[in-house]
């Protein structure tokens, strides 16, 4: 398979991380930085806050939330049912629809729709399906500037980088990192770093632009069956300028993103603001259907994008990996991502929900390392506003990649699966446990210290040791005691013997 | 009321105080307490590594030993979580009925240990002192997965003599995740000292949870950086009763403590 | 190309998941409606409270909000409101009643404007369709009450008159007011960001100011 952009696929995630939880930048993690780790951290802290508050103050949260999830499930379970009648109102309506199996078919369509126009510039909002096909560098190779015009994607455009989060892709920056590049970018040198006056000169950068492009290239955050329309939420006020002005607009949408109908945004116009950004309500959402008279642009063109989703609905545990509706709550919430940012995941779509997504996007032939970074906590199930058990899919991503290793010679050969299948063998039989326990007493011995503790293991058990001491196996396991003074008879132990063991030595 | 105690496989070798601290807490309660030596192991491992075929044999073992028993207890929210959320799914993976109905006739005997005091015996207070100050960290099981919500707090509440001073940011995970602290120890340990920072912020001389294991995983960094303060399972807490009060100091820093993890003097 | 993508995906979507495309259709709308609703049941507030909710959600987003006591006062509002902010030249959308427009000020229709002449007035006066008291939300549709999407846009101040009638608790009673096929935008507070530090800026590219009269009806 041919490398896309959801998946950089450098290395796995240990190794990126590592290089990103490292205090000075790399040539692998050129934005890695004490700072950046504090501003992800301060950043994610301020949204849990506000989620946490806001989602606090309706009773009627977790209906919601079950109706989102069951809303959400229908619609995949009719998915080709619901994006024909999408495309038959908003064709009704004036749009007109493509689809795209993969991200080459999706660039191309955009350049044919394009061609008639021949922009030199167009705008754009926010959209991760464009990240994920790769589309701003493709336009470049053929001469066609596409402009960010989100804050937080123009600081990342500016600053050649990366988002790190698919709500505020620029949470890893500081006041001060925007405004130098503000300063260097708009030829400002001598803006300061209030956020009131970065937002002021982004305001006057993009105002004409607004006016006078042509072409405006968006995502959708749902479409809607019943009436063909597409809904867009947003804060700025840039996507209602790209969205109203420009002659002609594409949305480049994944063919998850329907929902039956117009009806089911008075769920997910509560729970998505809420989870979020952690407002009740978010400054702008925008519906529309097709082509509407005079009111938006003239030609309306919406890409259904595949790009390796259908092929998730086959499994019931991994199908709601689907369901996501992008509020990044379980990045916001997850303790891995709170560390390492976005970036160390290599993907466009970075957090829990990456973790299950990206691999599957690839039909697991791709980041496999990403299942497993996590601590399987629950932070993230638990804030999903659409009920996505994310644990039990990485759990059974987890399961997949075993598989994988367990079908060639070196994975069977393999540290895990050798050290799986023994400890498996030996949780079968209590004797043979207390075999192991006991033979692993005496092989412990070079490696306690003289603190009794074990502070250096070899191997891949280094990882452990590197910054933790393990305590070393007591002489008398659990079951060696209960054998030496309950096993016979019960009864004929008395209480101030246990006593004796358990409060003091 | 007869109980079989479940010994997760790490407690048992690494550390026996928790299952005697259960015993004893039990026992003084006026039950019996039962240890079956067959048992192994609840599976977790495996499963949450993605050896999901080789969870199956663990699994049947363990239905084997406790297919009879009338109360499991457990002083591992993990374990029980284990069992709960993913006991069925893994029955299923074998497509043998009997195994699914073994499952969902072993699901309602077994308990985690704070969650059996509280919500099955009706017990807070099980006549324990312990003098000092003590911290509480909410596992992620135990919150996200068993819903204990205040259950072992209502229980350190009627400890004579405890001091429960607060933790920040509590309900983090401390970065254990089983093969997750060895696979991406980078991640873990960054966690980790986040965890830490607030332990020791939080002024306690020890710290308890449900979970030998996150306890493992914090008191790995907490003995590393060579601090006083000390782990100790919520059992071992509670298992400490008047009786023992002229023994009580053995917990001061300079002294052995409560927990076989201190059983060096610093 | 476009044609093989289409049959394609809906291909895979069905073998994915395991049945033949036609059936969705026969079963989807049964479905549907099995969904469960309850979300819908909540949020019994009513009145005086709904009133005060959508007032102080105003504050919160820093939209600024002016009472009217009738109808017949709403001239002598929106004159003392442009009054106040030294608005000259304002922007009206042509479906108001012309009753709520005061005498003596330099009054344009939209939608006889530029986009480039829009962004010369210094606001613009609509009503709406439905206000939201749980999100401080105003709702607009393209009519001539609301103009199209770009009048409420490009100017830098908007003035939306709000009738009390018009105020419901929550998202959910919202709904049945709209018209589903008409293009719509929810308004909660100016535009704003919060992509540096997660601090709050009012106005970044929509209107700077909203300015809410709320006429008791």
């Amino acid at each position: 398979m041919k490398p896309e952009p959801t998946h950089w696929n450098r290395q796995d995630f240990p190794d990126a991380a590592r290089k990103e939880l490292a205090e000075k930048p790399s040539s692998e993690a050129p934005f890695a930085h004490s700072q950046t780790r504090r501003n992800v951290r301060n950043a994610t802290d301020i949204i849990q806050a506000k989620r946490n508050a806001v989602v606090a103050e309706l009773p009627e949260w977790q209906d919601l939330r079950t109706a989102g999830a069951a809303i959400r499930a229908h619609t995949l379970e009719h998915l080709d049912h619901y994006l024909l009648e999408f495309e038959a109102n908003c064709t009704r309506n004036g749009g007109h629809v493509h689809w795209a199996a993969d991200a080459a078919e999706a660039r191309k369509l955009v350049l044919e729709i394009l061609a008639p126009h021949a922009p030199r510039e167009i705008l754009k909002i926010k959209t991760m399906t464009s990240e994920e096909i790769g589309l701003n560098a493709f336009l470049e190779e053929h001469g066609i500037h596409p402009l960010e015009t989100d804050l937080a994607e123009l600081i990342v455009q500016m600053g050649k980088d990366r988002p790190s989060h698919f709500v505020v892709p620029a949470l890893h920056k500081s006041r001060g990192q925007i405004r130098d590049l503000f300063a260097r970018a708009m030829q400002q040198p001598h803006l300061s770093d209030a956020p009131e006056a970065l937002t002021a000169a982004a305001r006057d950068y993009l105002r004409q632009k607004f006016l006078s492009t042509r072409v405006a290239i968006s995502g959708a955050n749902f479409l809607l069956a019943d009436t063909g329309g597409v809904c867009i939420v947003e804060s700025e006020g840039n996507g209602r300028m790209c969205l109203t002005l420009p002659d002609v607009l594409i949305s480049i949408v994944g063919i998850e993103k329907v929902l039956p109908s117009f009806q089911d945004l008075d769920v997910f116009l509560q729970i998505l603001p809420r989870s979020a950004t952690g407002e009740r309500m978010n400054p702008y959402n925008s519906i529309w259907s097709g082509a509407p008279n005079d009111d938006g642009p003239r030609e309306f063109h919406v890409i259904l994008l595949d790009n390796g989703r259908s092929p998730i609905l086959a499994e019931d545990e991994s199908r709601q990996t689907l369901r996501c509706i992008r509020c990044a709550a379980c990045l916001n919430a997850c303790p891995v991502y709170h560390q390492t940012g976005g970036h160390a995941y290599e993907s466009v779509y970075a957090g829990p929900i990456g973790a299950i997504l990206t691999p599957q996007l690839h039909s697991m032939e791709a980041a496999q390392s990403l299942p497993y970074a996590s601590s399987l906590c629950g932070a993230c199930y638990e804030v999903c506003p659409v009920a996505i058990n994310i644990p039990e899919v990485l759990i059974h991503l987890r399961g997949k990649i075993v598989e994988q290793e367990q079908s060639t010679i070196g994975g069977r050969l393999s540290f895990w699966n050798i050290a799986m299948k023994s400890a498996a063998f030996l949780m079968q039989d209590g004797d043979r446990l207390q075999a192991a326990v006991h033979l692993a007493q005496t092989a412990q011995r070079p490696l306690i210290s003289r603190n009794g503790f074990i502070e250096w293991l070899p191997g891949m058990l280094n990882g452990w040791t590197k910054t933790r001491d393990l305590p070393a196996l007591p002489a008398e396991s659990f079951r060696d005691w209960w054998r030496r003074t309950r096993s016979t008879n019960p009864s004929l132990h008395p209480h101030t013997e246990q006593r004796s063991e358990s409060c003091h030595e | 009321m007869r109980i079989s105690l479940f010994m997760p496989c790490y407690n048992d070798a690494l550390f026996p105080e928790t299952g005697k601290a259960v015993v004893r807490v039990l026992e003084r309660l006026g039950h019996a307490v039962e240890f079956r030596e067959a048992q192994t192991c609840c599976g977790q491992m495996h499963w949450n590594s993605g050896y999901l075929r080789e969870t199956l044999p663990i699994l049947r073992h363990f239905l084997r030993v406790f297919a009879d028993a009338e109360t499991i207890v457990a002083p591992s929210s993990s374990c029980v979580a284990m069992m709960r959320d993913h006991y069925r799914k893994a029955a299923q993976l074998d497509r043998d009925p009997a195994l699914e109905r073994e499952v969902e006739a072993l699901l309602p005997r077994i308990f985690e240990f704070s969650e059996f005091l509280v919500r099955r015996l009706g017990i807070e207070d099980v006549g324990a002192r312990f003098t000092h100050k003590v911290a509480y960290h909410p596992s992620c099981h135990s919150v996200r997965s068993l819903h204990l919500d205040s259950i072992p707090l209502r229980l350190l509440h009627r400890v004579r003599g405890l001091d429960l001073v607060p933790l920040g940011n509590a309900q983090e995970c401390c970065g254990f995740g089983g093969t997750f602290a060895i696979k991406n120890a980078d991640v873990s340990s960054a966690i980790l000292s986040d965890k830490v920072r607030f332990v020791l912020n939080s002024g306690a001389e020890v710290l308890t949870a449900v979970d030998t294991s996150c306890l493992m995983h914090i008191y790995g960094s907490l003995h590393r950086q060579r601090t006083f303060v000390r782990t100790a399972h919520l059992a071992e807490i509670l298992a400490c009763s008047d009786d023992d009060a002229e023994h009580d100091s053995a917990l001061a820093p300079e002294q052995h403590s409560v927990s076989n993890f201190g059983r060096t003097a610093r | 190309m476009n044609d093989d993508s289409r049959a394609r995906i809906l291909a895979r979507i069905a073998a994915a998941l395991g049945r033949d495309s036609s059936l969705a259709a026969s079963t989807a709308a049964a479905n549907y409606a099995r969904i469960a609703r309850d979300y819908r049941a909540a949020n019994g507030k009513s009145g005086r409270f709904i009133l005060d909710l959508f007032v102080r959600r105003l504050h919160e987003y820093d939209a600024a909000c002016t009472h009217v006591a009738s109808h017949a006062d709403l001239p002598a509002a929106i004159a003392s409101t442009l009054a106040s902010r030294s608005m000259a030249r304002l922007a009206f959308v042509s479906g108001i009643p012309a009753d709520w427009l005061p005498q003596g000020w330099d009054f344009r229709a939209a939608e006889s404007l530029s986009v480039h002449e829009l962004d010369r007035v210094a606001g613009i006066l609509t009503g709406c369709t439905v206000a939201i008291a749980e999100t401080g939300s105003i709702v607009l549709q393209s009519d001539p009450r609301q103009g199209l999407r770009r009048h409420t846009l490009i100017p830098d101040i908007h003035l939306c008159v709000v009738l009390e009638s018009q105020i419901v608790a929550s998202v959910p009673q919202a709904f049945p007011h709209l018209v589903p096929d008409l293009p719509t935008t929810f308004i909660s507070g100016p535009s704003a960001t919060a992509d540096i530090e997660m601090t709050r800026i009012r106005g970044v590219h929509g209107p700077r100011t909203l300015h809410v009269l709320l006429v008791a009806d």
